[in-house]
């Protein structure tokens, strides 16, 4: 299991290379360059020159990307071209607000959808199961923007119980734009909990627990849901990694200051340090999230603990 | 003096009600088991012997099966009016099942001391600690090492999952045990092996047992009564004696005739001829009609009657409405 990780962990290595150099690309074939959005009004030719050659965007793009990668071993992921400020310590500042969004968001869709997706199964074909599918389709088909500007005109607005944007009231200004980002998720993890727990209830073993005497409650609970789990926590991870790349609607809607809109922002301003560095430390990140996923696997079920292990040795 | 009933099971019908049709899977059967005594319930492959088995500890699927009528008392219990509390506390304790399918009926998340340990934390309410201890005790007795409590179902063998099985099942050492096809599932060789070793526990124990099987070999080596099955309703009942060696159903007789003789290896087989009806679409007269070769115009116009030879043995066949009639077999052994 620990080799099977080393190995995962070093395949990183490969990502980091495709996707810094895909950004490079883009950002270069993009119209315009930071020297447009940082130049004065009325520059002369001249001006706009020395800024270009200040930035070094006067080189070709291989060696400016020869140039980052060189850094990127060094641990330094440059400056930014706007803020002079240094990317690694920009992109720290704004990754917690995300996190704790991104945290919160999953945490919100999974107490709504474990549940939901279990009635459903449980009572397959009933009334509950299509109230509960209904519910799922509408988190999926509202737009997160659309939701979190309701939220905003009743629970905010309207009713003043949750603020309308900004971080400073802690834990009560993270509920809506959690709720927010959450809707979207609850529909798939629902699907998911049910079409997973379907496949599981039929399973003798649940009708051996019975006959031992187990009430129907922990059969569902305990029997049940343990082997329902790792499709759950496959879409719930993937979910979560998606996440961590910031959700740029929510964010904007909420003022959110996270990932999501350093990225954005940097994008319109063609701070091409700033965008790749975060991208980078995403992909870095949202990789080791899929690792801890897989290992979550075999915590849950002892068949794959197994196969990690014989894995590791060959 | 009349012993003890540990199991009563008086007219019991269960249906499975599908969207497209009905499933008539038992259709009135009357069962009673004493203290001790082994039954086997035999009979060929949707007979309806699994759901009966399943309706004695309430565990029919539902949807779609139902109990239509009946009563079944277990141990005193009746069934069919428990609360759902009641049925838990039953279930385990005064009787538990042992399924047919060693290998999809163990829980493969948790390891087989917790699902052993399970049955005595619900029924004896011992903590976890001392229940993995009888656990292992268990396993022990059922010939397994107790030091491989804390491995998965996929870490043993089909014989060994049913050694857990059965584990489990008499953990909390149940006054009534059914025993669905056990061996059906193992290796010849491993069959003898877990037979004995049930037959052994429960001289032990002092269970009942009832013993489904398809195998009438299994049936002579451990059961006390005989009820054949067919088409949802038991054809003919008696002691093993009565069964086996007075013979009165022309089914059980065509059961016997389709066994390989091994002293008469030269003789062809002879199968009963045809299939048992869709359990869907049940006959109105007597539903082996088809395949009997002593059935008159009146066996497929009237539900067959029910005979008495001495104080055990019932027959459902309307032959003996005859006093004279004799299937082969009977006459064979005069």
């Amino acid at each position: 299991m620990y080799q099977y990780a080393l190995k995962r962990l070093a395949m990183i290595i490969p990502v980091i290379l495709g996707v810094s150099l895909m950004i490079f690309i883009a950002m270069d074939l993009a119209p315009g360059t930071a020297v447009d959005y940082l130049a004065p009004e009325g520059a002369t030719e001249e001006d706009l020159m020395m800024l270009e050659h200040q930035l070094g965007l006067d080189q070709p793009l291989l060696v400016r990307y020869a140039n980052y990668m060189t850094d990127l071993v060094r641990g330094s992921l440059g400056t930014s071209y706007v803020s002079h400020r240094d990317v690694m310590a920009t992109y720290l500042n704004a990754l917690p607000n995300t996190l704790a969004l991104a945290a919160a968001s999953i945490l919100v869709a999974i107490g709504i959808s474990l549940p939901l997706g279990m009635i459903s199964a449980v009572h397959n074909g009933s009334i509950r199961d299509n109230l509960a599918m209904v519910f799922a389709l509408l988190g999926l088909s509202m737009p997160n923007f659309w939701v979190g500007l309701l939220l905003i005109i009743y629970l905010s607005n309207g009713l003043g119980w949750f603020p309308s944007g900004g971080f400073d009231d802690g834990l009560r200004s993270l509920i809506l734009p959690a709720i927010t980002a959450g809707t979207g998720f609850t529909a798939t993890i629902t699907r998911t909990t049910r079409s997973s727990m379907l496949d599981v209830l039929g399973q003798d073993y649940l009708r051996t627990a019975r006959a031992k005497g187990v009430n129907e409650r922990t059969v569902i609970r305990k029997h049940a849901l343990k082997n329902a789990l790792i499709p759950i926590i496959t879409i719930s991870g993937t979910q979560l990694g998606a996440m961590l790349g910031g959700s740029v609607l929510t964010e904007t809607v909420f003022s959110w200051p996270g990932i999501g809109r350093l990225i954005v922002d940097s994008v319109n301003s063609r701070d091409t340090p700033m965008v790749t560095g975060s991208i980078v430390m995403t992909t870095i990140i949202v990789s080791l999230l899929l690792l801890a996923v897989d290992l979550l696997y075999a915590v849950v079920d002892p068949r794959l603990r197994a196969r990690y292990a014989s894995k590791g040795k060959g | 003096m009349k012993e003890e009933l540990i199991l009563d099971v008086k007219d019991l019908v269960v249906h499975y009600e599908l969207e497209e049709e009905t499933v008539y899977a038992v259709n009135g059967i009357d069962l009673q088991l004493r203290r001790g005594e082994t039954l086997g319930l035999v009979g060929e492959t949707g007979a309806g012997k699994t759901t009966a088995a399943l309706a004695i500890l309430r565990l029919v699927p539902d949807p779609p099966g139902v109990v239509k009528s009946g009563t079944i008392t277990v141990a005193g219990h009746d069934m069919m009016s428990v609360s759902a509390k009641e049925l838990e506390e039953i279930r385990g304790k005064d009787v538990s099942m042992i399924f047919q399918y060693p290998m999809t009926s163990l829980n493969p998340v948790f390891t087989v001391g917790e699902q052993i340990a399970e049955s005595v934390m619900i029924h004896e309410h011992t903590a976890k600690e001392a229940a993995m201890e009888r656990a292992k005790e268990m396993l022990e007795l059922v010939g397994i090492p107790g030091s491989r409590a804390n491995e998965y179902p996929h870490q043993f063998s089909g014989g060994m999952k049913q050694r857990v099985i059965i584990a489990i099942a008499l953990t909390c050492n149940p006054k009534l045990l059914i025993a669905d096809e056990p061996t059906t599932a193992l290796d010849v060789t491993i069959q003898a092996q877990v037979l004995e070793l049930m037959a052994a526990l429960r001289k032990q124990y002092g269970s009942s047992m009832i013993m489904i099987t398809h195998d009438l070999g299994i049936v002579a080596e451990s059961c006390d009564a005989v009820a054949v099955m067919y088409a949802g309703r038991i054809i003919e009942y008696g002691t093993l004696e009565d069964v086996f060696n007075r013979t009165r159903h022309p089914y059980t007789e065509g059961l016997f005739n389709s066994l390989p003789n091994i002293r008469d290896r030269a003789r062809a087989l002879k199968p009963i001829k045809g299939q048992m009806p869709d359990p869907s679409v049940l006959p109105e007269g007597c539903a082996f009609a088809p395949r009997c070769p002593y059935a008159t115009e009146r066996c497929t116009q009237m539900p067959p009657q029910e005979h008495r030879f001495g104080g055990t043995h019932r027959v459902l066949c309307s032959a003996y409405d005859d006093p004279a009639f004799h299937i082969e077999r009977g006459r064979q052994n005069g």
